[in-house]
């Protein structure tokens, strides 16, 4: 099949099986996770086959896979929707691949397929445990099938065919459409639960938080499109001339280029999408959905998406960067840096599992977006891509490792929380795979040296901004970066080491074949990833392996980007803060015993409160954004404007047709149609009959004498009409 | 030969013999007889005006054949219906038979 027909085909199955599990098999589980992960694995072979077809072609960023339609004539131009593929895409398909066909097979597990129903199970609500008894005669409380497991498979399906979309579109419009499809399905995945209050309100929040962002970026989006007439990426980021007429003209705000205005606003949309300061508060609240959503959220797809945006629009922002950094590159960088920093203290604080990767994946997010800011195209790709392995990773083994507790939960019977990091210790035993895989995913979070992908695309980060003089945002993301190995280890401590420090995590278990393999595969990926770029020069090991990665998605741009040149300050500082960080959280959550105090807390309990409380930005929202909002929303937008002036006018004009219908009934309708009409009809017609009533006696020989008067009569006039005369 | 006006006036003596039985007497019968003897005026009178201007072709002798049958029929009915209403109400007077009547 030829390669554009192929990537036409990569969205469809997925949305496919949405619309048959939605219509047709809802009813049986197996046929639904079938269906999905059939869809799921066609969408991967294609995206397999269009990227090993990518990497055949010698210098792909000039010949790249590309194939449109016209779709909506504009006055005399058509405006073009299609699929294309360039290096960028292609290794953003790679990575989509196979983590969506790893999240739809660890969901089977996740959701219990093959375990009895829940004796109180109701949809919406997780799955509470099913009493059964063994051949000894003995009950156990085991875990519950979900009740709405085929629903759960027809919306990541969705979910998969949106990001597929946004994958292998080929201009902007296709983009944010497949853009708000995830959107839409994040809220559903978010309220999955939806009996849950919090899972309700989480949704909204992350739907309303998100839609901050999508609305400045649709603005953008038609800013630029009346700017240049187009939204296609190679007709715009692979074109000089429009670049350069976009750099020079000024936009309607003064000391703003076109570009930058429409940079910054399209770049808002990467905000509200990749969780970044200000508008982060949603996505640790998104954790309310079950595991699998908050890894397809959180690593595959939609945070993936929004630096996918922002790397794909990196020739505009950077547009007239000739001269150093431009005023949105500024932007970025701080905006990048700084929530990799602020996210990561915030997760020193949280005790949840998935919380402290919910952070963790925002600042790491930031600084993808910080090595956008200072240039580091191709590190920020490279960042992207390892990081959506790992967290991938990362999130499933969490899911794992609460799946594991919820087990010794329903077996022991206690009331606690299974997320509460505080309340496992010793799992390293009861579940070595998701350990091992687990700790293979936390080394790479941390930039372990050498061996795991995340310490190869971080350190490139670190040279970028190292090598290019940037040292504010080095110093940064390098103390974020230690920030990030103490957590990950504190984690990791807390969870897998030690004695367990309740009679859940003592009775946890191993979770079923088809939520380890995907952490296995996941795995390899988190180590081997790296591999592809490392840097050419890396003392040792450099040159063993060529830094493909970097002439591979450096070939996206126009001007191929320069590697950094190697440089020992960064590598050393990438080592000591990584091993530092790990160290340090060894040794001081090592010996945490039951029911022990976190020892941050117990060193600093103000500002480990201010962490634990996410700087108070919930309750800032609150303040400053919701509040004002129900009070114009009471006092102005109901009280004044619906009851006052709407309604006033509502009133006006109903008495208004009271008066008009009052007149016509009593001097139309009564007197007219009534009386005269209806009334006077009737009236002569029954006068009518009373005076002929006379004639009808019943008599028969009065009719026949009647009858003979006339004829006489008619007679006698036609005699004399005819022959008088 | 007797001219044709005797024929006529006979005719028209029958004729207004019948109706005033039929507009004078309440018997429904002697109301049918009525009728019959009207018919058979106009049959005079239709033999008559054959016989005497177009003896040539039969349509007169015909049409009073035709009568002839037609008043059969009537009787037959008339005298059927009588006697249905005289079992039921058990009189033939005209101006009782006023079912009809509210």
């Amino acid at each position: 099949m030829a390669t554009e027909t192929i990537i036409w085909l990569i969205p469809l199955p997925p949305l496919l099986a949405f619309f048959l599990i939605v219509l047709f098999t809802n009813r049986s589980k197996w046929l639904s996770h079938t269906v999905a992960i059939g869809a799921a694995l066609l969408s991967w072979l294609g995206s397999m086959i269009v990227f090993f077809r990518a990497l055949a072609v010698e210098h792909f960023g000039e010949h790249i896979f590309a194939s449109s339609i016209p779709w909506l004539a504009t006055g005399e131009t058509q405006f073009r929707i299609g699929v294309q593929i360039d290096p960028l895409s292609a290794a953003t398909l790679f990575f989509v691949a196979w983590t969506v066909l790893m999240i739809f097979l660890y969901s089977v597990g996740y959701h219990n397929f093959g375990q009895p129903k829940g004796d109180h199970d109701r949809p919406g609500l997780q799955p509470h445990g099913a009493t059964v008894s063994d051949a000894h005669g003995h009950t156990h409380t085991v875990p519950s099938i979900e009740p709405m497991y085929s629903r759960f498979f027809a919306f990541i399906g969705l979910f998969a065919f949106g990001m597929y979309t946004l994958v292998v579109s080929d201009n902007l419009l296709t983009l944010f459409v497949g853009w708000e499809i995830m959107g839409l399905c994040s809220y559903l995945l978010i309220g999955f639960w939806y009996a849950k209050p919090t899972a309700r309100a989480a949704m909204i929040k992350a739907f309303i938080t998100t839609r901050v962002g999508d609305m400045f970026m649709l603005l953008g989006l038609a800013y630029l499109y009346s700017q240049t007439g187009t939204l296609n990426y190679r007709e715009i980021f692979y074109n000089q001339e429009v670049l350069n007429h976009l750099a020079e003209t000024p936009s309607v705000i003064v000391g703003l280029s076109t570009a930058g205005l429409i940079g910054i606003l399209l770049f808002f949309g990467t905000i509200g999408k990749s969780a970044q300061w200000p508008l982060h508060v949603w996505l640790p609240d998104a954790m309310e959905g079950p595991t699998p959503v908050s890894a397809m959220i959180h690593a595959a797809t939609m945070v993936s998406a929004g630096v996918y945006f922002a790397i794909r629009i990196f020739p505009l922002v950077s547009a007239g960067s000739e001269h150093g950094m431009t005023s949105v590159m500024s932007v970025m960088a701080f905006i990048g840096a700084f929530t990799a920093l602020f996210a990561a203290t915030i997760a020193l604080a949280q005790n949840d599992i998935k919380r402290v990767l919910a952070y963790s994946t925002i600042s790491q997010l930031g600084y993808m977006i910080a090595a956008l800011g200072i240039g580091a195209y191709v590190a920020a790709a490279f960042h992207l891509i390892t990081h959506a392995f790992f967290k991938a990773l990362l999130f499933l083994g969490s899911g794992s490792v609460i799946h594991g507790m919820e087990h010794g939960v329903l077996h022991t019977g206690s009331h606690i929380d299974p997320q509460d990091m505080f309340n496992m210790g010793g799992l390293r035993k009861k579940m070595p795979v998701t350990f091992w895989t687990f700790l293979i995913g936390g080394f790479a979070l941390s930039g372990f040296p050498l061996v795991t992908a995340g310490f190869w695309s971080k350190d490139e980060i670190l040279a970028d901004a190292w090598g290019h003089g940037h040292f504010l945002v080095f110093a940064t993301l390098a103390l974020a970066a230690l920030l990030t190995a103490f957590y990950t280890m504190r984690q990791i401590t807390l969870t897998f080491f030690g004695e367990p420090r309740t009679e859940a995590a003592h009775h946890a278990q191993e979770t079923p074949w088809t939520m380890t393999l995907p952490l296995a595969i996941l795995a390899v990926f988190s180590v081997a990833a790296g591999w592809v770029g490392v840097p050419e020069h890396f003392p040792g090991l450099g040159g063993l392996l060529p830094n493909w990665f970097h002439g591979f998605v450096g070939g996206t741009l126009l001007e191929h980007p320069e590697a950094v040149a190697f440089n020992a300050v960064p590598l050393l500082t990438s080592l000591v803060v990584a091993l530092g960080g790990l160290y340090l959280g060894w040794l001081v959550y090592r010996g945490t015993t039951a029911g022990a105090q976190d020892p941050i807390q117990k060193a600093v309990p103000g500002l480990h409160r201010v962490l634990k409380n996410k700087y108070y930005f919930d309750e800032l929202y609150d303040r400053i954004f919701v509040q004002p909002a129900y009070w114009l929303a009471e006092s102005f937008t109901s009280a004044w404007m619906d009851r006052g002036v709407i309604d006033g006018f509502l009133h006006w004009v109903a008495m208004v047709s009271g008066i008009i219908g009052n007149a016509l009934r009593n001097y139309i309708d009564k007197p007219v149609i009534n009386g005269i009409i209806g009334d006077g009809t009737a009236n002569v017609v029954r006068k009518f009959g009373f005076t002929l009533r006379g004639i009808q006696t019943g008599r028969i020989q009065q009719y026949m004498i009647g009858a003979l008067v006339t004829l006489i009569f008619f007679s006698a006039l036609f005699y004399y009409l005819i022959f008088i005369p | 030969m007797i001219p044709l006006s005797w024929y006529l006036m006979l005719a028209a003596g029958l004729f207004s013999v019948g109706l005033f039985g039929v507009l004078a007497r309440k018997n429904a019968v002697a109301i049918l007889m009525g009728v019959e003897l009207m018919l058979n005026a106009v049959n005079v009178n239709l033999v008559a005006f054959w016989r005497y201007r177009t003896p040539e072709v039969i349509a007169g002798q015909a049409f009073a054949i035709i009568v002839f049958a037609v008043a059969a029929a009537e009787v037959a009915v008339g005298l059927a219906l009588i006697i249905s209403i005289y079992r039921r109400r058990n009189t033939v007077v005209a101006d009782e038979i006023d079912m009809l009547k509210l």
